[in-house]
């Protein structure tokens, strides 16, 4: 039980006091403040947003539809999933067994190793893809001799750009479970292991289910910017039509070459997921809330 | 909690999440950052400081760093105006605002260049009557790439002063008010110095991220060197022409700011920290 003191009553002065300027400003304060507030994200966010879904369906929904048929969206399309679709998992895998395994220790350099792990989100991503480059480039990279006589092509293909979006995108899961993990502690996995479950039963009966919603958060972000990433993969892909173009890409290509209706519709997907994945956000964001709530009424 | 920790010795932890967590980081992040170091040091300290410091290079730099700054203190303004907003107001559309502030984070790069390149192009909706009543183009120049910086680094600042703002206690205010100061000494004595730690981590986290930019600010600039060249650009197109040295040295002095930058916002998140546990005490 906490006890909540009622707040205070608004101080209004009585009725027949004329308003002087700055009280009639004061009123006005919060009202400028939302509005200046409403404003800018107008101009800056909400605009630019609109803009794109205007473009894109400027001539009716048949011309948009109609950007389906074209083949190089399409190849860009499925190499987009099939990036995410290798990378997300790879990220999964590692975000759990990071927070799992660098959560509950007590260790030195442990604020260190966080901030190692994200350093992908300080690096610019161009330089995440430069890197790559210097590493595997099949003429003047360090691995070049290796990757050579493997016959292997990581470079300008399709596994660079998957290297290039599991680098800039393994931090997620791993920051949003480990607060949670470190502040949950470790009295129930203890409880598990005493019951006799082994290291597989506790991970997948006890500390997944209780880390679930940030773990889902985690994968919504992992997933929308694997979908998204353009500098990383843009330095690796080599931006070859049709093989080695993701969609985001995609969109800058075929701005480039006044493809403007095309650039407009693949934008419009990407758009889409990025909506998608805010809603889904919110609800999660919610859900991590209602956990956090209930789980403090239980403890007090 | 934390003496409870200590007298486990061993924890039942699974070893093989450490281990992968080893080998992830060792192959994804450590491989890439030495490979490039060694690169770095293979081009030798008289012409990795000749490339770092030639004038093509340098454009670039004051570009990129110059136009992030002013991006990141103008968000720093209007971040605090909008989380007050978020905070402290209650007005129909709130949550459609709260939600819109993350689009920057959440909508790939190049499409916010695309949008960006669109609304303020000369024939855009801003773009068409800014250009008409100052006689200024947006799009293609190096105001546009200040544009597309403000649009990504905007949630820094809101997301970061959000709590600290919500876990401000009214009381303080009402305090400072009964003891006779007026409602801007308020704002400036006691409310912004509590705020100032959240503010300034935001803006140097939107400043890191404005000046790495690369896909929205690459739609928008005409991507000319000495006029709106931003640096990962100029690496970019080292590496279209081969030139490896070139890229790898630019690439360094990017990957230095990237760590230097990192050490900073851990270090004004430390000293926030200690300025709400000193209060709390």
């Amino acid at each position: 039980m906490t006890f909540v003191t009622p707040p205070l009553e608004d101080v209004q002065p009585p009725k027949w006091v004329k308003p002087t300027f700055t009280m009639r400003l004061q009123k006005l304060g919060p009202v400028l403040i939302v509005l200046l507030a409403c404003l800018y994200v107008g101009v800056v966010i909400l605009l630019p947003a609109i803009a794109v879904v205007v473009q894109a369906f400027a001539k009716g929904l048949a011309p948009f539809l109609e950007n389906f048929q074209s083949e190089e969206l399409m190849s860009a399309l499925r190499l987009t999933l099939l990036d995410a679709a290798i990378v997300v998992p790879a990220n999964c895998i590692f975000g759990l067994a990071a927070a799992t395994a660098i959560a509950r220790r007590k260790f030195r350099g442990k604020a260190l190793l966080l901030s190692v792990i994200d350093l992908p989100f300080s690096i610019s991503p161009v330089v995440v893809g430069l890197m790559l480059v210097l590493l595997y480039s099949p003429t003047n990279g360090l691995f070049a001799g290796i990757i050579n006589s493997l016959g292997w092509k990581i470079i300008f293909s399709t596994p660079g750009i998957i290297l290039a979006t599991i680098i800039v995108t393994f931090p997620f899961m791993a920051r949003e479970v480990i607060p949670l993990l470190e502040e949950e502690g470790w009295d129930q996995e203890e409880a598990a292991k005493t019951l006799g479950a082994n290291d597989w039963q506790v991970f997948w009966k006890v500390t997944l289910p209780s880390v679930r919603w940030a773990a889902l958060y985690g994968l919504i972000l992992t997933t929308a910017r694997a979908l998204g990433e353009f500098g990383a993969v843009s330095v690796v892909s080599g931006n070859i039509r049709g093989q080695t173009q993701t969609l985001p890409l995609f969109v800058e290509d075929a701005y480039k070459q006044y493809n403007t209706e095309l650039a407009f519709g693949a934008a419009t997907i990407l758009g889409g997921v990025a909506i998608v994945s805010l809603l889904m956000k919110m609800l999660v964001e919610r859900m991590l809330e209602h956990d956090r709530t209930t789980r403090g009424a239980e403890d007090s | 909690m934390i003496s409870r920790l200590r007298r486990l010795p061993r924890l039942p932890l699974p070893s093989w999440s450490w281990r992968i967590t080893w080998v992830y980081l060792t192959l994804m992040l450590f491989l890439p950052l030495g490979g490039m170091l060694l690169k770095a040091f293979h081009v030798g300290p008289a012409d990795f400081w000749q490339i770092a410091t030639s004038p093509e290079a340098l454009a670039t730099y004051k570009i990129s760093f110059g136009l992030a700054l002013i991006a990141s203190v103008i968000n720093g303004v209007f971040g605090l105006v909008i989380a007050w907003a978020l905070i402290r107001c209650r007005f129909p559309g709130q949550r459609l605002l709260d939600t819109l502030i993350d689009l920057p984070f959440a909508l790939p790069t190049a499409v916010a260049g695309l949008a960006l390149t669109a609304v303020y192009s000369e024939e855009g909706w801003l773009g068409k009557p800014i250009h008409e009543l100052f006689g200024i183009k947006v799009a293609f120049t190096s105001l546009g790439v200040a544009v597309a910086m403000v649009f990504i680094s905007l949630p820094f600042v809101v997301r970061t002063v959000e709590p600290v703002l919500r876990s401000l206690d009214m009381e303080q205010e009402e305090a400072s008010w009964c003891l006779g100061a007026s409602q801007t000494q308020t704002f400036f004595r006691v409310i912004l110095p509590q705020l100032l730690p959240a503010i300034l981590s935001g803006v140097a986290q939107g400043y890191s991220r404005a000046v790495g930019e690369y896909g929205s600010v690459v739609m928008i600039s005409s991507n000319v060197p000495f006029k709106d060249l931003i640096t990962p650009t100029l690496i970019v197109q080292k590496l279209e022409e081969y030139d490896l040295p070139a890229a790898t040295v630019v690439g360094s002095v990017m990957l230095l700011f990237s760590l230097v930058s990192l050490v900073v916002i851990n270090r004004i998140q430390i000293w926030g920290q200690r300025y709400q546990g000193a209060e709390a005490a």
